[in-house]
């Protein structure tokens, strides 16, 4: 049976389930989560580590199979794309940033931000000139041609959240992006992910440890055991956040 | 995404070198002991391959190769020169007589002794003198390594004299005779004074040389002598083959030489695909993130071919460079004189490299197929 995405959601999960491993040694890393995100809005995924966040996004970004349940990702019902279209879906519609940010060491920044692009078929000249544009805005117009391996990490996360937006994904999916990050840069980054990522008719995933930057949230999915918990729409200040300290934000979100 | 797989193997030049001297290493090694192996073996037949008048050798059926001959009967040379199609035939002597000079020093030799009204089958490449001079009386030509080894240290001079079994001998020429396998001077002179310079035995015909006529090939006049006298006929390049199987079977060389090339080959083939699975397994979460961003599984089989053929050509070509070097250097020593590197064993080491850069891809190709994108999650 096909799954209907309700009106202006990104993603639909609807009772969806992973199992790893076989008999006795068999993980339930989800339980049956429900999670949907919604266009032009930034949903945060929280919860402590083990909690199956990193699990439910793989699924979604389509990295990896789930055991049971149903998924819509862009209105797509991905169980009736091939293999090799799963991947051509994923090239086109989603953007990545991850938590060690996982540039190409060997390529310029420049370069790293137009692989997207390059894969699409787009001419290398012409990718590496859309990519400094798009640099330049995020701030980066005199690290161009700067490998990844001489920029600071906030300068490492602008690039890969350059490279994730450069070919205008629908669905972009960030691990943990101020995890690798001090807290000013973390701010900088999120600035910069709500100021370039959340469009209309884009949906963005953010999975986050960090309480700091909860109020950059549309909505916060709580998961915990591998289920959402609860889902709660940020009610708290920049100044909020910043004067609590974590733990306790984290333990009044998980109340 | 060429340029991105290219970037990726040339961005770590620490790896990067460390791949490409592998594979030059491996190269070097295989196309060393190979072309030194085929090269002591050719030698086996430097004499036969010097003769470069004749195209067919006649022989005892009992003489398996050049060092140990049956002498034939006189008149078989006459028996020869009968059989349709042959051109000419003329005897030709071979024996080891020793040596000495005036101080005292002596070495066993090969004595080539040649026909002597027709000369055939001497030395074509002469350094000081003329072939010609083997119609004077007591007369040799010495190749320049025999020169240096009865002579060191004194520059090359004709009208030297060495004595041999009681004759008084007078070097005519200096020859630049190839080298043979064992480190023997190599004399010619002809078959009269050969015989003398030996000792007389009741026959001393040790080969025919000849030559087809016109219109006839060598190996279909062989066949004819065969038939016709019951000899031994075989061409040029079929006695020289015979020499280098006798080798191989009756001595210990190929062993020797053979398990110096496997370890060479395991040796190379184990550093240089060691060195590229673990430069694309150091690789696997960049491979990772491009397969997350949505680059094809046959797109990442093309990188990884794309690096794998790009240093080892690179490293191929490096390795033969250095190896031609080597030889360069060693083809003017004395002792290492003639020792060419050979197409073949580039050919061969080009195939082994080839194998060893298939095997590996393959093995890291795997890695990257089975390779979860999901993992890159997981930092």
């Amino acid at each position: 049976m096909g799954l209907t995405t309700s009106d202006g959601a990104g993603v639909s999960c609807r009772n969806v389930r992973k199992r790893f491993g076989s008999g006795e040694a068999t993980v339930e890393a989800l339980r049956g989560v429900d999670f949907e995100t919604r266009f032009g809005e930034l949903s945060f995924l929280v919860g402590p580590s083990g909690c199956g966040k990193t699990t439910l996004i793989s699924i979604i970004a389509g990295l990896l199979d789930r055991s049971g349940g149903e998924l819509s990702v862009l209105g797509t019902n991905v169980d009736e794309l091939s293999q090799r279209e799963r991947v051509l879906f994923r090239r086109e519609n989603l953007g990545f940033i991850f938590q060690q940010f996982n540039l190409l060491p060997a390529l310029t920044a420049a370069e790293n931000v137009a692989v997207p692009l390059i894969a699409s078929g787009t001419a290398r000249r012409r990718a590496v000139d859309r990519a400094a544009d798009l640099l330049s805005q995020l701030g980066l117009a005199n690290r161009l041609n700067a490998l990844p391996a001489t920029l600071s990490g906030g300068q490492q996360q602008r690039v890969a959240i350059a490279r994730a937006l450069i070919h205008e994904p629908r669905l972009v999916v960030c691990d943990e992006p101020t995890a690798a990050l001090d807290h000013a840069s973390g701010e900088a980054v999120m600035e910069l992910l709500s100021a370039n990522a959340v469009r209309p008719g884009r949906t963005v995933i953010v999975v986050t440890h960090d309480s700091r930057v909860f109020h950059y949230a549309h909505s916060i999915a709580h998961m915990d055991d591998g289920r959402i918990v609860k889902v709660t729409r940020p009610t708290r200040t920049r100044e909020q956040n910043e004067s609590t300290d974590r733990t306790s934000v984290l333990q009044e979100s998980y109340a | 995404m060429n340029f991105v797989a290219l970037r990726m193997l040339t961005g770590d030049r620490a790896k990067y070198f460390g791949l490409v001297f592998a594979i030059a290493f491996c190269t070097f090694l295989l196309e060393n002991q190979t072309t030194i192996f085929a090269n002591i073996m050719k030698r086996t037949a430097s004499q036969i391959l010097d003769v470069t008048d004749a195209e067919v050798w006649v022989m005892d059926p009992q003489t398996e190769y050049w060092e140990q001959t049956k002498a034939l009967k006189d008149t078989d040379l006459t028996r020869v020169r009968g059989v349709p199609g042959v051109r000419w035939a003329v005897r030709l002597f071979k024996g080891s007589p020793v040596a000495r000079t005036v101080d005292g020093k002596f070495a066993v030799s090969f004595l080539i002794g040649l026909d002597d009204a027709t000369l055939a089958g001497a030395p074509r490449k002469m350094i000081l003198g003329s072939w010609d001079r083997l119609r004077e009386p007591d007369s040799v030509i010495v190749d320049k390594a025999g020169y240096v080894l009865l002579f060191p240290d004194e520059p090359l001079t004709l009208g030297r004299t060495l004595e041999m079994n009681d004759h008084r001998v007078t070097i005519v020429g200096i020859s630049d005779a190839a080298a043979p396998f064992a480190s023997l001077p190599v004399m010619h002179t002809r078959y009269s004074e050969a015989i003398n310079f030996l000792g007389r035995e009741r026959t001393q015909l040790s080969f025919i040389i000849a030559r087809p006529e016109a219109g006839v090939s060598p190996s279909a006049l062989t066949a004819r002598i065969r038939e016709h006298t019951g000899l031994r006929a075989r061409t040029t390049q079929e006695f020289m083959w015979d020499c280098i199987r006798y080798y191989l079977q009756h001595t210990g060389i190929p062993v020797n030489f053979g398990i110096t090339i496997v370890v060479a080959l395991v040796v190379g083939a184990v550093v240089a695909g060691q060195t590229f699975y673990l430069f694309t397994i150091e690789n696997l979460k960049q491979f990772g993130a491009l397969k997350a961003i949505g680059i094809t599984n046959v797109r990442l089989i093309g990188m990884i071919l794309l690096q794998a053929f790009t240093a080892g050509a690179l490293g191929f070509s490096l390795g033969t460079g250095m190896a031609a070097t080597f030889f360069e250097i060693f083809l003017h020593k004395l002792a290492t004189r003639g020792i060419v590197l050979m197409w073949q064993c580039v050919a061969l080491t080009g195939a082994c490299i080839f194998f060893v850069v298939i095997v590996a891809s393959v093995l890291s190709i795997r890695r990257v197929l089975v390779l979860e994108p999901a993992a890159v999650f997981r930092g």
